[in-house]
């Protein structure tokens, strides 16, 4: 299915980006953006429950960073993770239908929406307190530079987590041991329904630089930049030189959660956004820069529109799982 | 010095060998490594296992979110909070991050860590470096609790909280730490210990004093003074507080039919309470008295007389259980506090 084909392109490193591999890229963010719009019409009718929080607008910063992984890279994502779990290549299903709480989901229902694992995708965790992925995700650093593998270790994060104590005792953590780990902030310009800027003193990049973690704060909506971006810093992490820190400047389309009409924002400023919807500036890119003819791109979207319709159907006929005996601890 | 081993060096031993059998054991913490812990009981970790044994920034919350994240990758970390008082700030990687891991991720991978913690009052630390604060996790799903009494135990609980699949809070407390004599295995033994399982420490008929870590000294001191007065009173320790050993502590209830827990801790939300709970609910028929001695609900004093009137004591215990047992020998110490008293 899409993973697999994804993932063939996706797993070259390289920095320059060809057709392929711009294509491949596209998809995956189309995916994610086709599967979000999905999720809402889901809660809508009430077959998602709880609440949820769309990574619709944010696609680039997940699918360029996790496009320079390897196999033996972890990544901790966060309460808004369902981007950062199908960048991974999650299996689509497995994850609509842990969202639909049925048996067949990737954690069987137990975790819903804000707290997706997927260990064999690398993904350690989705964590539903804000900041708890950086932390996560340096401990994940502490054991891959013990075993000695070159393994990564990714940590996505929103604004708001830049002023948790995780954020603060993490970074200086994972500086002073040397940790091979990339801290990927996803600045949205809103934690929850708040102007970062409001909330939040100085700029968030200086944080990093002031430990001498080298730091960078680039377009998180051009796939390309955030590719390359990442590819130096995992990189660099991967060579031994320590933590890493990228400032991805981003905008969430939608509310923070199923609740959020948004009217916190700026007047113009969604609709500035939009002209610079990740999708948007992929496709400029594909069709503009690299030549790929507009059926390319119009078969993708048609493959993912189907992909999508079908794991609705299948999820939403996917059993649910039964109440039985729990297992406290692991044996 | 072979032939001294205190409580301190069971904890070093266990440490050392787990360290020297698995590669995948690491220990870290705040002043851990090149200084041997603030209570000396590190102390040559760092130079027999360099790469393994290292010192952190004083940041609790990244020490236990580390410990979580490496655990989930692999490692098997040993991680020290210096003071259990210190634990508030390790709260959320420990309840939301390692204890629910094996659950949501429908047991995708365990979490095998340890958290190290000194613990408990006597030394004049004051209100917020002598808490044992087992209670701010004794209702946490997933994990285990470990509250080691012997030097002897405190090393084969050691070890097995380090092979436990899951997240162990293992508890150390301070008041101990100088203690020698093992009742149970010796300096060198190699026991294991099974996490989960309590132990009578001293047979008797009358009643049954249960209680964990300095409070099982207390009991077994309270216990001997009861014999003077005719009262032949079991010592039930119970070395892990989560999950809690209903089979033996309905075996003792079967034998005594009178039980008391003595818990350093303050008698709201308790796990004194929590052991009453169990005997009442599957051994009500056994019961002929049952009651709970526990520190007063307010913060710790630091004035050593307050300090010693606050804390349960031999001479406390032993006057309550023998006013419940109505031999009329001595009042109610001041020092505890219970809803009886």
């Amino acid at each position: 299915m899409t993973g697999a084909r994804a993932d063939d392109a996706l797993s070259e490193p390289a920095a320059v980006l060809d057709r392929d591999q711009a294509l491949a890229l596209y998809r995956r963010m189309l995916l994610i953006r086709r599967f979000e719009d999905a999720v809402q019409s889901l809660f809508l009718r009430g077959e998602i429950h709880g609440t949820t929080h769309l990574y619709s607008g944010q696609e680039a910063v997940a699918v360029g960073v996790c496009s320079v992984l390897e196999g033996v890279d972890r990544v901790a994502g966060t309460y808004r993770g369902h981007g950062h779990a199908l960048a991974l290549g999650v299996d689509p299903q497995g994850l609509l239908d842990e969202l639909l709480g049925r048996e067949t989901g990737v954690c069987h229902g137990r975790a819903g929406s804000m707290n997706v694992v997927d260990l064999e995708h690398r993904l350690i965790g989705c964590f539903g307190i804000v900041g708890g992925s950086v932390g996560a995700a340096t401990g994940a650093a502490l054991a891959l530079k013990r075993q000695d593998a070159g393994g990564v270790a990714v940590a996505f994060f929103g604004d708001g987590a830049t002023n948790q104590g995780y954020f603060h005792e993490c970074l200086n953590f994972a500086k002073v041991l040397t940790l091979p780990v990339v801290f990927v902030c996803e600045n949205n310009l809103y934690g929850e329904f708040t102007a970062w800027e409001d909330v939040t003193a100085g700029q968030i990049v200086q944080r990093a630089q002031t430990l001498r973690i080298p730091a960078a704060t680039i377009d998180g909506n051009d796939v390309a930049a955030v590719r390359r971006a990442a590819g130096e810093a995992v990189g660099r992490a991967r060579a031994g030189e320590g933590p890493q820190f990228i400032e991805a400047l981003t905008y969430r389309l939608v509310g923070h959660s199923r609740s959020d009409p948004g009217r916190y924002r700026k007047p113009g400023e969604l609709e500035a956004w939009r002209e610079r919807d990740p999708l948007r500036l992929a496709r400029e890119m594909l069709t503009a820069g690299l030549g790929a003819t507009p059926e390319a791109v119009e078969g993708v979207e048609t493959e993912v529109a189907a992909e999508i319709e079908e794991i609705t159907e299948r999820a939403l006929a996917a059993p649910f799982p039964e109440p039985g005996p729990v297992r406290e601890f692991a044996p | 010095m072979t032939d001294v081993f205190e409580f301190r060096d069971a904890i070093r031993d266990a440490l050392d060998e787990e360290l020297g059998r698995d590669e995948r054991v690491v220990f870290f913490g705040e002043d851990v490594a090149e200084a041997g812990g603030v209570f000396a009981v590190t102390g040559g970790l760092r130079a027999k296992h360099p790469e393994r044994v290292f010192d952190t920034p004083i940041s609790e919350l990244a020490i236990t979110a580390a410990a979580f994240g490496a655990a989930v990758c692999g490692l098997r970390p040993v991680i020290e909070i210096m003071f259990g008082d210190f634990l508030g700030l390790s709260m959320d990687s420990i309840v939301n991050q390692a204890a629910k891991f094996f659950f949501i991720s429908a047991e995708q991978a365990s979490v095998p860590l340890v958290v190290r913690s000194a613990v408990g009052a006597g030394g004049r630390f004051g209100a917020i470096h002598s808490q044992l604060p087992a209670n701010w996790f004794i209702n946490v799903p997933g994990l285990k609790i470990v509250a080691p009494s012997f030097p002897g135990d405190a090393k084969a609980l050691l070890k097995a909280s380090i092979r436990d699949e899951n997240p162990v809070l293992f508890l150390e407390h301070k008041r101990l730490y100088g203690i020698k004599s093992p009742p149970t295995p010796g300096r060198g033994d190699d026991e294991v210990a099974d996490l989960g399982r309590a132990r009578v420490v001293r047979d008797g008929a009358d009643v049954t004093l249960v209680s964990a870590m300095k409070g099982t000294h207390d009991c077994l001191a309270a216990a001997e003074r009861l014999a003077g007065e005719g009262i032949d009173a079991e010592v039930l320790d119970l070395r892990t507080l989560r999950p809690l050993d209903t089979e033996t502590l309905l075996a003792s209830l079967a034998r005594t039919h009178r039980l008391a827990v003595i818990e350093e801790g303050p008698l709201t939300g308790g796990w004194a309470g929590e052991v009453i709970a169990l005997l009442a609910e599957h051994g009500l028929h056994e019961i002929d008295d049952i009651w709970r001695l526990a520190t007063p609900d307010h913060p710790i004093p630091y004035s050593p007389p307050l300090e010693d009137a606050f804390l349960p004591g031999p001479d406390a215990i032993a006057a309550s259980v023998a006013q419940r047992l109505g031999s009329g020998g001595g009042a109610v110490g001041a020092a505890m506090y219970s809803p009886a008293s």
